[in-house]
């Protein structure tokens, strides 16, 4: 339950961000410069003089963004390649081949691969991370679907005459979406290290959007002496990602009828 | 065999990915001498003007029957030699931090299992999450500030001797470890409510036994898949840990690549890494044939009945 | 006055979850006699298993707990000794089998080290002597020692029943608690696990508690039967006794609704309502609610063990005043 309220408060956060935030995020402000969080600038200033607290929160839209779509992507594309793949057995084969393929590559260095293909800037980033990720959709799709094809409620529905687009949408889809669900929202915070990790290699978002990756590498060189850029995006990052597995792990003990 | 068909794809893969980059690798190369005429010829005689198909086919050739992975645009040297000179270091880093990682991992996990709900469990699932929850690249700069800038007891980068190695792999370490352990929590939780633990007990075993003996053994066997997949994380991980700890790997290797726009290198580094992955992933597969007994039978079976 | 190997006095078993308190085992008391086969007959959720667990003191520890209560046996009190002491007793002078012979073994060991794991447990011999007598008791169960070093999927369920009860018995105990060792089973390899579990008890002198739904199984192997509901024994007695001169209300009804192959009948006789919720038990006798014999009394006050025949007791309320003469 404590994901689902962080999580909250971090979506609200995103939306009100042009109302809540003290200032511009690319207020420059020179004199005021690397300071430490004090009463004017809540979380300190970094390099330029800009305000941390108000990168951050428009970092949070960032993060989400990056975050939502890139794992409603991968789970369109994902889910129907695995759908495929469990219904139609001929094309099983051939389809988990591809995705084999593209799982053989450690998700991390296939988004940096696909991210470095492709150039820099934030659609191409949710592209990247959103390829990266399709063959864990693919597999748990391909799993569940598996299953419940063999139901017997299914066997019902195939005797009566149902034609095979409507078992799929009104018996199988229904009856598979838990493991995906939860797969989702881990996914989510998974997306959003994916895409913290390339902003960091300077791959994905570019200055000066306020994407919190990027931040902490801005950071990085000063770390010796103001730690406090690199310290409060991380921190933020950990926070985030740690709320969403909470709600994961929380989803999977509940539609997991064995637990009960 | 599988494998074959999933390796070719993946040279496709990655062939196609650095076909689409932009980026005119000839005029790269050629650098401050290029000129339009220039950069034309050079294309033609790399071949980078024949169609797709055909430059997609030269490069698999060259990778399968050579193990010519292209020369660097960078170095202009055979990239497969500066593969071979970094792979070490890579390999080391990965495989030390998921030493760390599973004995960690399972260590507690086990621990967490057996006292379910106690302040050790909570305290350990706490830990563990964390650590998948934290980006690597962020923990490493938090052991650097703590460990090397602040307590000055490990230096910040390099890789020349034995201390310079404990903070990556630490780093790593702790990643895997969370993985691992809330992996063997979860399969021991199940396995322990099996009814042979109840019968073990039954027969007067002690509960050291019944938990390592009878209980791990079992709860094992899933988590060696899940290992052999987190190696292939690891060696992901290892790219942003060689970044920030300035290691001479195959990591680092990918990123100055990228940034010099050296797509050979990237290349034939992206393979290299993907053909190890399935490598470990093969070797996982045998290991679970041996561990446990019923695909042991199965496998029998098929080479008998064959 | 025969032997006694087990002695239960007032026993109270309770499981506590976050939800509610179930009342299990509810003051039972029992006695088993050297070399008897003790019947423990009920419905589904009437204690009997949790009962065993108890003797064996392996009782999910959370959420159960023994409230109160004695199992005597050689002497101590089961309940009261070490965990360490208890151990010894596991498997080797008390064993158990249990209900699902699939689940019972583990899957990446041998069967053969499995069974020589209680022997090794208990008795102080070399290896080879431990081998030997896992040979031995796998030839007594009917299984080809040559399949000592395979796997539990290897075999069938009957096997893997016997391979258990192999396990149960290779230490020799005194007390065998045997928890519907047949139901999961179909009625050929009933039979023959059935009768191995006679004649092994006749070579080995093993007292055996042996708790069923099956009255059939009962009159088969059984000397004495204790009928279990909600938690309470509410009829004891010898297999004559209880068979032939039955008087608890529920042991009627039970003997009722197994179909007569003689007489003609259009329905099945059941008794009527269900089982009580253990988290949620009636007041006074727990069988009132569905008992065709309910009288004002049975609402409110709990029947006391009335002796009704030598060594026959029910918990009856009718049979209040009605004790035969010691």
């Amino acid at each position: 339950m404590v994901g689902l309220y962080l999580l909250v408060f971090l979506i609200l956060v995103a939306i009100c961000a042009p109302i809540i935030a003290p200032y511009d995020y690319d207020d420059q402000n020179q004199e005021k410069a690397f300071k430490f969080p004090n009463r004017e600038f809540w979380f300190g200033t970094d390099n330029f003089g800009r305000d941390i607290l108000s990168r951050m929160i428009y970092g949070s839209r960032v993060s989400l963004q990056v975050g939502l779509i890139s794992v409603g992507f991968s789970a369109l594309v994902g889910c129907t390649l695995g759908v495929i793949a469990a219904f139609y057995r001929k094309c099983d084969n051939l389809v988990m081949r591809v995705v084999d393929g593209f799982a053989s590559i450690p998700y991390l260095l296939l988004a940096i691969a696909i991210a470095a293909a492709l150039g820099s800037g934030i659609n191409n980033l949710m592209l990247a991370v959103g390829i990266s990720t399709i063959p864990a959709y693919a597999r748990v799709t391909r799993a569940a679907v598996l299953t419940v094809k063999e139901t017997e409620y299914v066997e019902a529905a195939r005797s009566i005459g149902t034609n095979n687009f409507r078992i799929i949408i009104r018996h199988i889809m229904p009856n598979s979406l838990a493991p995906i669900i939860i797969q989702a929202t881990l996914g989510v915070g998974n997306a959003i290290l994916i895409a913290s990790c390339l902003s960091f290699l300077g791959l994905g978002i570019q200055p000066p959007s306020p994407e919190w990756g990027a931040m902490l590498s801005g950071g990085r060189i000063y770390i010796r002496d103001y730690w406090h850029m690199t310290v409060i995006p991380g921190v933020a990052l950990m926070l985030v990602v740690y709320a969403l597995n909470i709600l994961g792990d929380g989803l999977r003990d509940a539609l997991d009828p064995r637990l009960k | 065999m599988d494998l074959i068909p999933v390796l070719l794809g993946v040279t496709v893969l990655v062939f196609s990915l650095m076909y689409v980059a932009p980026g005119d690798p000839a005029a790269i190369l050629l650098g401050i001498d290029s000129t339009p005429e220039r950069v034309e010829i050079l294309r033609h005689e790399m071949g980078l003007d024949r169609p797709f198909i055909v430059q997609l086919g030269l490069y698999m050739k060259n990778v399968i029957l050579h193990f010519d992975l292209g020369i660097s645009y960078r170095t202009k040297t055979p990239v497969i030699n500066e593969i071979v000179s970094r792979l070490p270091t890579t390999i080391a880093l990965t495989f030390i931090s998921m030493a760390i990682g599973v004995l960690l991992g399972i260590a507690t996990g086990v621990i967490s299992a057996v006292k379910q709900y106690s302040w050790i469990d909570k305290i350990t699932t706490i830990f563990a999450l964390f650590g998948v929850s934290t980006p690597s690249f962020w923990l490493a700069l938090m052991f650097v500030l703590v460990f090397a800038v602040n307590l000055r007891w490990f230096p910040v980068s390099g890789s020349y001797g034995l201390k310079y190695w404990v903070l990556p792999t630490l780093t790593l370490g702790s990643q895997a470890a969370g993985i691992v352990m809330r992996m063997t929590r979860s399969s021991m939780l199940e396995v322990i409510r099996q009814d042979y633990i109840r019968t073990a007990r039954a027969k007067g075993q002690t509960e050291w036994v019944v938990v390592m003996k009878h209980a791990l053994r079992n709860a094992l066997i899933p988590i060696i898949t899940v290992i052999g997949m987190q190696t292939g994380f690891l060696i992901g991980g290892a790219v942003l840990v060689e970044a920030v700890f300035s290691m001479p790997g195959l990591g680092k290797y990918i990123l100055e690549g990228i940034n010099n726009l050296d797509y050979p290198a990237v290349q034939g580094t992206v393979l290299v890494i993907a053909f190890m992955y399935i490598i470990i992933m093969l070797a996982v597969d045998i290991i679970y044939g041996f561990v446990d007994p019923r695909i042991k039978s199965q496998f029998i079976a098929k080479t008998k009945g064959a | 006055m025969h032997e006694k190997v087990l002695e239960i006095k007032k026993l109270v078993v309770r499981y506590d979850t976050d939800y509610e308190k179930v009342e299990a085992v509810n003051n039972i008391s029992l006695e088993i006699a050297k070399k008897e086969t003790m019947g423990l007959v009920g419905e589904t959720g009437a204690g009997k298993t949790t009962t065993a667990l108890a003797i064996m003191r392996l009782v999910p520890s959370p959420p159960g707990k023994v409230i109160s209560g004695e199992i005597y046996f050689e002497g101590a009190d089961l309940l009261k000794i070490s965990e360490k002491e208890m151990r010894k007793i596991r498997g080797g002078k008390i064993s158990m089998i249990f209900q699902d012979p699939m689940t019972a073994l583990n899957p990446v060991l041998p069967v053969g080290e499995q069974i020589m794991e209680v022997i090794r447990l208990h008795d102080k011999g070399s290896k080879a002597e431990a081998t030997k007598k896992t040979t031995k008791m796998l030839e007594l169960v009917g299984i080809n020692s040559e399949r000592h070093n395979e796997y539990p999927h290897q075999f069938s369920g009957g096997m893997k029943q016997r391979v258990v009860i192999a396990i149960a018995l290779a230490c020799n105990p005194s007390l065998l608690i045997a928890d519907e060792p047949t139901t999961a089973l179909d009625v050929t390899i009933q039979a023959q696990v059935l009768g191995m579990m006679n004649s092994l008890k006749d070579e080995f002198d093993t007292s055996i508690i042996l708790i069923t739904h099956d009255l059939g199984v009962v009159a088969e192997v059984c000397d004495h039967v204790a009928i279990m509901y909600a938690g309470e024994i509410i009829e004891t007695g010898t297999i004559k006794e209880i068979f032939e001169n039955k008087k608890h209300p529920y042991t009627i009804g039970l003997f009722n609704s197994i179909p007569d192959l003689d007489t003609e009948e259009d329905r099945l006789q059941a008794i009527s309502g269900l089982m009580p919720d253990p988290a949620n038990l009636p007041k006074g006798c727990k069988f009132h609610p569905r008992c065709p014999k309910c009288t004002a009394e049975c609402k409110h006050r709990v029947p006391q063990n009335t002796e009704v025949a030598p060594e026959h007791f029910v918990k009856c309320l009718l049979y209040k005043g009605t004790e035969a003469a010691k």
